[in-house]
């Protein structure tokens, strides 16, 4: 039993990691119906941003602060980033068929893998410590100060975000936007602007977790993107892509079934899992558990 | 027993019923006009009976035969074919590969015989080659049977789509807004177009319009429809004089 | 007839051009194994760009799990020639060497073909009935998942890879198997059937208001799309006699959307040129291995804000022939009045 709990504690921590990336890929979904293949490069850059900017604080002290410095250095730039790949990749084929914006998704991707390869070299990199290491027992279960840090962070984070589209005009604007871009474009929203801006969200919650996933598991490399964007990309469609909780629960969901499996039954098949869910959920019922159907106007 | 009978049919979307408790009966080549304000719910009775649309409740059967539940396809080889309000032509095909779509409807299409040109496949595309052009030359559209559907003007892209639903062969023919944004001339032609060809094939016809002159021109019986509910049925005359009819379209006083 | 002595024209070139590419007619004209290399996976490339545009291109459906095909076909057909292999020849003990390996690599193909549409088959008829994106996505997730059963089944050499697979592919055959692919494939097209298809890509939902059984189309379509690239899967396992899990991830199931992007979506040629101008700038531009990637990518998202149709749109190299050197039929006649 205590064994039980303590794997679900590890899939808690990975989902919330999990769930960080997928919030980006469904609020993207939400108001562009398009999935961003390079989401999950972002969240790479987020890990790198995260990594070379801890290298610049180093000599200081492990500490909170250095730590809150590094999570927002690297959250403000991927959200720059995330601007400026829907500014000049995204805007331009906004109204083209999906095959076209699929494609441009994935020419994204493979243009920020390659290029971070080029850049920072394919070797992967160790990152820093950052907080100081405090593990804490409670019952029979142990939480890492990361597992803590991760679980933390991320739910301060979700419960910003949500705080954020329910409670704020620019949170209305973007739900109005993901049910009809055209009918809030009339309304007088500024639906560039509020496109802009989910990108940026997106972009900073992956930019966090990538940091929060350095801090875990210390070895980032530059096609760390792929796997763990899928995945989450997973997540966001199990939760029901284009649903904020649902991201969420997908996300916790998809991390607790993987470490299961790695743990009860065989690790060779860990990433297969995330696949055999997702299939399994679009065949069964493919607007995920907290999604709604669509139903096409004749 | 009618053609098409519709019996109770009700469709709900989430808390709003577009069709509420609707009963419609199209005898064989009747024609039978289907009006209504806008957002009455027409197009949403045309989409359940195709099987767009699975009625949250009722029954809808064609000579007796079910057809609630039942694929679009099906319904279609079954004799219903439909155009749509806005028109969805096969934009990069040619008007005449349009229409030969349209006449495979019944016969599936045998790959092998695709792959290997057996003399049976040349036989089969000359045969629809020729009943294609025959069927554009009745809607006056032979002259364009080359030209890409998407680069027809208006007025013939609405006729195409007429002809096209005609080569499915069917015994029930539903047509959504027909005479939208066509000038009085257009309208006259459509009408008698329409009525040639119910009296040409004698099909049934459903007919959903906003256009007044053209509805009671033509329709035998005429079906009121206001907020997903029927308010009247009857002739033209009888409808033009129902104080309910006037309400519903001119709001009251 | 005079299909007949076209065909019979095009296998006696291909023969005639492999002798003399490999240097095995004329020994002086022989060209480097190298660029010899590079052309017969220009034409694997074209036989799986041609196949995928089928589905893709002229059936208006997302698939990007098409090296999940590639593989099955490979694999399975490698299997074949190595397990059994011997036992075949001894059977066939009574044609030269030539006509032995032949009828093996017909055999592994035929296997290959089979177990590729099936696959096809059981992919296609849950997922075809799923909208764009949902579609990609679950063509993806099958493309991994057979990738990771393979790499689990130590039979077939599991992450090591499977090797000692017998060279009986060369540039004849896999040209010969090219040219079969284009003339299938535009057959297809070119008929009622690919009507239906186009129709479907058009518009579905009024492909299926007009009687079209839109299911079995996509189905048909997609599991015929699926045997030609375990064709492909077959003939490269049997032209690099080794195999690896790696070669048929989704990076490989993405380059061959690229290639029928770039050629043009409703173009068979397009698909042709597609993957020759692919391979060609792979190839090419391999000393700067590093930049070529990103290079590449660049290119591609320019591509789709520049001219998202490709280079030869619907443009095809025949169209402007006669309709009776399509069609194989002869010409309707005029229709008068």
């Amino acid at each position: 039993m205590s064994t039980f709990l303590q794997q679900l504690v590890n899939g808690l921590s990975l989902g919330s990691i999990y769930a960080l990336i997928a919030l980006g890929y469904t609020m993207v979904y939400g108001v562009l119906r398009l999935i961003n293949f390079a989401h999950g490069d972002v969240y790479m850059l987020g890990a790198f941003a995260g990594y070379y900017l801890s290298r610049r604080l180093q000599g200081s002290e492990p500490s909170l602060t250095s730590a809150l410095i590094v999570m927002a250095g690297a959250m403000l730039t991927c959200a720059l980033i995330g601007v400026l790949i829907e500014r000049f990749a995204y805007r331009p084929v906004r109204r083209a068929s999906r095959l076209t914006l699929l494609i441009t998704a994935i020419g994204v991707s493979l243009f920020i893998e390659n290029g971070a390869q080029l850049v920072f070299g394919p070797d992967p990199k160790f990152f820093p410590s950052l907080a100081p290491r405090a593990d804490v027992r409670l019952g029979p279960v142990r939480f890492t100060s990361e597992q803590l840090t991760v679980i933390l962070v991320s739910f301060l984070l979700m419960i910003a975000l949500r705080f954020f589209i329910l409670r704020t005009r620019t949170g209305k604007a973007m739900r109005a936007v993901s049910f009809n871009l055209d009918a809030a474009k009339l309304m007088g929203i500024s639906t560039d602007g509020i496109i802009s801006i989910t990108f940026a969200l997106g972009s900073a919650l992956a930019a966090a977790g990538g940091v929060l996933i350095g801090m875990q598991i210390p070895k980032i490399d530059p096609l760390m993107g792929i796997v763990y964007g899928l995945k989450a990309f997973v997540a966001a469609v199990l939760g029901g892509i284009g649903n904020v909780p649902g991201a969420v629960l997908g996300g916790m969901l998809i991390g607790v079934s993987e470490v299961m499996v790695v743990g009860y039954l065989s690790s060779s098949y860990r990433d297969a899992i995330a696949f055999g869910i997702l299939i399994l959920v679009l065949l069964l019922r493919p607007q995920g558990i907290l999604g709604r159907v669509q139903k096409e106007k004749v | 027993m009618a053609l098409l009978e519709l019996k109770g049919v009700t469709m709900r979307f989430g808390g709003l019923y577009a069709v509420n408790d609707i009963s419609l009966f199209v005898e064989p080549g009747q024609l039978y006009g289907l009006i209504g304000p806008n957002g009455a719910g027409k197009t949403t009775v045309f989409n359940v009976i195709t099987g767009v649309y699975t009625p949250t409740a009722g029954e809808i059967s064609m000579d007796g035969e079910s057809l609630g539940g039942k694929r679009t396809g099906r319904i279609t080889r079954h004799g219903v074919a439909r155009t749509f309000q806005n028109i969805r032509l096969f934009a990069n095909m040619t008007v005449l590969e349009n229409v030969k779509v349209a006449f495979h409807c019944r016969q599936a299409a045998r790959l092998a015989a695709a792959i290997f040109r057996t003399g049976t496949h040349a036989a089969e595309e000359r045969r629809v080659d020729r009943e294609s052009r025959e069927l554009l030359k009745i809607f006056h559209l032979d002259h364009l049977a080359e030209e890409k559907a998407k680069n027809l003007p208006y007025g013939s892209q609405r006729r195409l789509e007429i002809a096209r639903a005609m080569a499915t062969s069917p015994r029930l023919l539903l047509l959504d807004e027909p005479a939208a944004g066509m000038n009085p001339q257009e309208a006259n032609e459509l009408m008698d177009l329409i009525r040639w060809v119910r009296d040409q094939y004698g099909m049934a016809i459903l007919l959903v319009e906003h256009n007044m002159k053209v509805v009671m021109g033509i329709c035998e019986t005429v079906h009121v429809l206001d907020y997903g509910s029927t308010i009247a049925i009857g002739s033209p005359a009888e409808i033009q004089r129902n104080p309910k009819v006037i309400e519903a379209y001119l709001g009251g006083v | 007839m005079k299909r007949l002595a076209a065909g019979t024209g095009i296998v006696a070139a291909l023969w005639l051009a492999n002798g003399l590419l490999s240097g095995s007619l004329v020994p002086a004209l022989g060209i480097s194994p190298y660029f010899l290399q590079v052309l017969c996976l220009a034409g694997i490339n074209i036989i799986l760009a041609v196949s995928l545009n089928l589905i893709n291109g002229f059936t208006g459906q997302f698939s990007i799990g098409h090296a999940g095909f590639m593989a099955i076909g490979g694999y399975s057909s490698a299997f074949l020639t190595v397990t059994f292999g011997d036992r075949i020849r001894a059977a066939l003990g009574f044609l030269p060497e030539a006509g032995q390996n032949g009828v093996l690599l017909l055999t592994g193909l035929t296997v290959g073909a089979i177990l590729a549409a099936i696959a096809g088959f059981l992919v296609g008829v849950p997922s075809l009935r799923l909208r764009g994106d949902y579609l990609a996505i679950v063509t993806l997730g099958f493309g991994e998942i057979i990738r990771v059963f393979i790499v689990n089944i130590d039979a077939i050499g599991g992450a090591r890879g499977l090797s000692g697979i017998p060279k009986l592919a060369n540039f004849f055959w896999i040209y010969l198997f090219a040219a079969i692919t284009i003339v299938v494939v535009s057959r297809i097209v070119n008929s009622s059937f690919g009507r239906t298809l186009i129709a479907i890509r058009e518009d579905e939902i009024a492909a299926e208001a007009m009687g079209v059984d839109t299911t079995r189309s996509k189905v048909i379509s997609f599991s015929v799309s699926s045997a030609l690239a375990g064709i492909a899967g077959a003939l490269f396992a049997h032209y690099l006699m080794y195999l690896n899990p790696n070669s048929f991830t989704f990076l490989k199931s993405i380059e061959i959307i690229i290639m029928i992007v770039i050629g043009g979506l409703g173009s068979i040629t397009g698909s042709v040129l597609g993957a020759v101008l692919y391979i060609g700038l792979t190839e090419g531009l391999r000393e700067f291995a590093q930049y070529r990637m990103v290079l590449f990518s660049f290119l591609l998202v320019v591509l789709m804000i520049v001219r998202p149709q490709g280079i030869l749109g619907h443009w095809e190299l025949l169209a402007g022939l006669p309709r009776r050197w399509r069609l194989g039929v002869d010409a309707p006649p005029p229709v008068r009045g």
